[in-house]
């Protein structure tokens, strides 16, 4: 019955995303969100990201996880993931495509890498 | 007192640069000069009345999703310091260094249009195309419309296995109520719809190990409706071996090739797609229309394919020729590279004639700076990588940014401005959801500029 309040308040999940320069960007997501839409939601400036607007044919969206996280991550990519990731900068092996990942209660306090765009990695 | 100086110091910052094309590497190089730069104004110059490059005449019409930059290039085209100049050509209307006059920064992004050439003999036969040209005629490109290639042949030969090559695979083999729903034009489905073309070779000079394609594009091919893809089992001797030893992705398309040969699918009544390897066009035969092509068999070694003696001669009543894009060179003044078909620079500043430095001010990016390879996602990394170096030279004080420069002038051409632009976006909408499609493409200069006269 008065479960409704802070079930809401619940599907609150935060992210916070690293830069190459270390720079930390905390931001909000609700469970269902993909990580590509935090990124928009909450306007995060990274150049380029999401080009492709989360339809799998850009690799722009790339994070890097740490490997628990990664590991905890409910769905494994698929092949068409997988696909675009051979494209990415910097691929490694707790890489993943930030409009492939659903935000769930569990991912709350994740943190996810930035990949250096050539932004970062020159100034 | 302070006022007045305040106010002349920020007025002397204003920047004026120049973007010379409009596709991907033109945008993304505004859209990060804008963003970093705050005092600066930029204007893309297009020789076109429409925008965008490849995205709109290059990228295939199934593939959507891929055209997305064009919202991204949008929100830029709407900044207040941003301008669209359309339909002006440089090296023809105005010269480099007209332009140059104009503005503190010239940044050459006008792409790659020609088409390499295979120089062999038979070459201009009769529905012996290029690439660039049938992604043309299918995509709209002025122009090309006439093409009219013959597709009452069985047999199709593709020489080169990049991804273009793919495509032009693909929407040959494509079922044609696939098609229907894209923004392939009118002509081409007209005559794809009466297309005979059962098999589609797509021919290798070096082996599987070396495929030029993605995987994406690949596993595409693999799940083309009513299409079979087969691939020579000779190809693949010694590739199982090697697998476990390939860098991931390689590995990765290599095992999907391997699973592939393995499944070999042959389905009555299918269509099918052949990879073929170790093979060098040699010459191309028949009347006046092709009949076959001879191929030249190749061994690889240290990467490289070495012709043998040996020949392959496989029956085409059409060829297609995909192996690259080259640059023109636009003016005189521009230190072109003949030979590779690109403009010399080092990361992105453009070398002085007779010398080995940077002609400060002048840029290039995008396919007329790389050489023409890479997706739209390595096209944004080197306009960013070039917009940084820009931005570094106006902070190192390298550019002289003068207030004085003017910009170009609009008024003195037959411009097509950002809002012109929508009114024939906007038209080519509405005539598309006629027929369930997103857009029906205007296809000659005359037809867009009567809509933006209207
Ligand atoms: C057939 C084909 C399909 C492709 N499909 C994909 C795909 O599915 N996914 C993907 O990621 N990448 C794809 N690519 C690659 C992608 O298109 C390129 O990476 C990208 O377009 C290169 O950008 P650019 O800005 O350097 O050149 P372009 O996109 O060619 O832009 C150059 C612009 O300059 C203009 N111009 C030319 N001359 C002048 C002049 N004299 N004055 C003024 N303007 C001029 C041209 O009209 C054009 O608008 C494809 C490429 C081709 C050829
Ligand atoms: S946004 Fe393009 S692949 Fe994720």
């Amino acid at each position: 019955l008065c479960t409704s309040l802070p079930k809401l308040q619940k599907e609150e999940v935060e992210v916070t995303f690293v830069r190459a320069s270390g720079e930390r960007i905390k931001a909000k997501g609700k469970v269902g969100d993909t990580l590509l839409d935090v990124v928009v939601n909450n306007n995060i400036d990274l150049d380029g990201f999401g080009a492709c607007e989360g339809t799998l044919t850009c690799s722009t969206c790339h994070l890097i996880f740490s490997k628990p996280d990664f590991d905890k991550l409910p769905e494994k990519p698929s092949d068409e993931e997988l696909d675009m990731l051979d494209l990415a900068y910097d691929l490694t092996d707790t890489s993943r495509l930030g409009c492939q990942i659903t935000l769930s209660k569990d991912l709350n306090g994740l943190e996810v890498k930035v990949p250096a765009t050539v932004n970062d990695a020159r100034s | 007192r302070i006022f007045k100086a305040n106010y002349s110091e920020s007025k002397a910052k204003t920047i004026k640069a120049c973007i010379v094309g409009s596709g991907p590497a033109g945008f993304y190089s505004a859209q990060y000069i804008l963003k970093h730069l705050p005092n600066s104004h930029v204007d893309i110059i297009e020789k076109l009345p429409v925008p965008f490059g490849l995205v709109r005449f290059g990228v295939a019409p199934d593939h959507p999703e891929v055209k997305n930059v064009i919202n991204t290039f949008t929100k830029t085209a709407e900044h207040p310091n941003f301008r669209f100049i359309g339909n002006v050509s440089v090296g023809t209307d105005i010269t480099l260094q007209e332009l140059r006059n104009c503005y503190d920064i010239v940044l050459l992004a006008y792409g790659a249009n020609i088409d390499a050439k295979l120089n062999i003999p038979g070459e201009d036969k009769r529905n012996v195309l290029s690439a660039r040209e049938f992604v043309g005629w299918y995509n709209g490109q002025p122009n090309l419309d006439k093409l009219n290639p013959d597709l009452s042949g069985e047999s199709a030969v593709l020489l080169g296995q990049g991804n273009v090559a793919v495509d032009v695979a693909r929407i040959l083999l494509s079922t044609i109520d696939d098609l229907r729903k894209t923004d392939i034009t009118e002509h081409a489905l007209e005559a794809l719809s009466k297309s005979r073309v059962k098999k589609v070779y797509l021919v290798g000079r070096r082996g599987p190990l070396q495929a030029a394609f993605t995987i994406k594009e690949l596993r595409e091919m693999l799940k083309l409706p009513n299409v079979d893809t087969n691939w020579r089992s000779s190809d693949f001797v010694n590739v199982k071996e090697q697998v476990e030893s390939l860098p991931r992705p390689r590995k990765r398309i290599t095992e999907l090739m391997i699973k592939s040969l393995e499944e070999n699918k042959s389905n009555e009544g299918n269509k099918n797609f052949l990879p073929i390897f170790y093979r060098s066009p040699l010459q191309i035969n028949g009347e006046s229309n092709v009949e076959s092509v001879d191929l030249t068999i190749t061994k690889v070694v240290d990467n490289k394919a070495i012709p043998t003696e040996d020949v392959e001669n496989i029956p085409a009543q059409l060829v297609c020729r995909s192996i690259g894009y080259k640059s023109v060179c636009i003016d005189d003044a521009i230190n072109f590279d003949d030979k590779r078909g690109m403009i010399k620079n080092t990361n992105g500043r453009v070398l002085q004639k007779d010398a080995n430095t940077p002609d400060i001010g002048l840029y290039v990016a995008g396919w007329l700076g790389t050489g023409p390879t890479g997706v739209i996602l390595t096209t944004m990394n080197n306009a960013f990588a070039v917009s940084q170096t820009i931005i570094d030279d106006v902070h190192s004080g390298a550019i002289k940014c003068d207030s004085t420069k003017p910009g170009l002038d609009p008024k003195k051409y037959n411009v097509v401005t950002w809002s012109d632009w929508e009114k024939i976006d906007k038209r080519e909408i509405e005539n598309g959801k006629k027929s369930n499609k997103p857009r029906e493409k205007r296809l000659s200069i005359e037809e867009m500029m009567k809509i933006v006269k209207s």
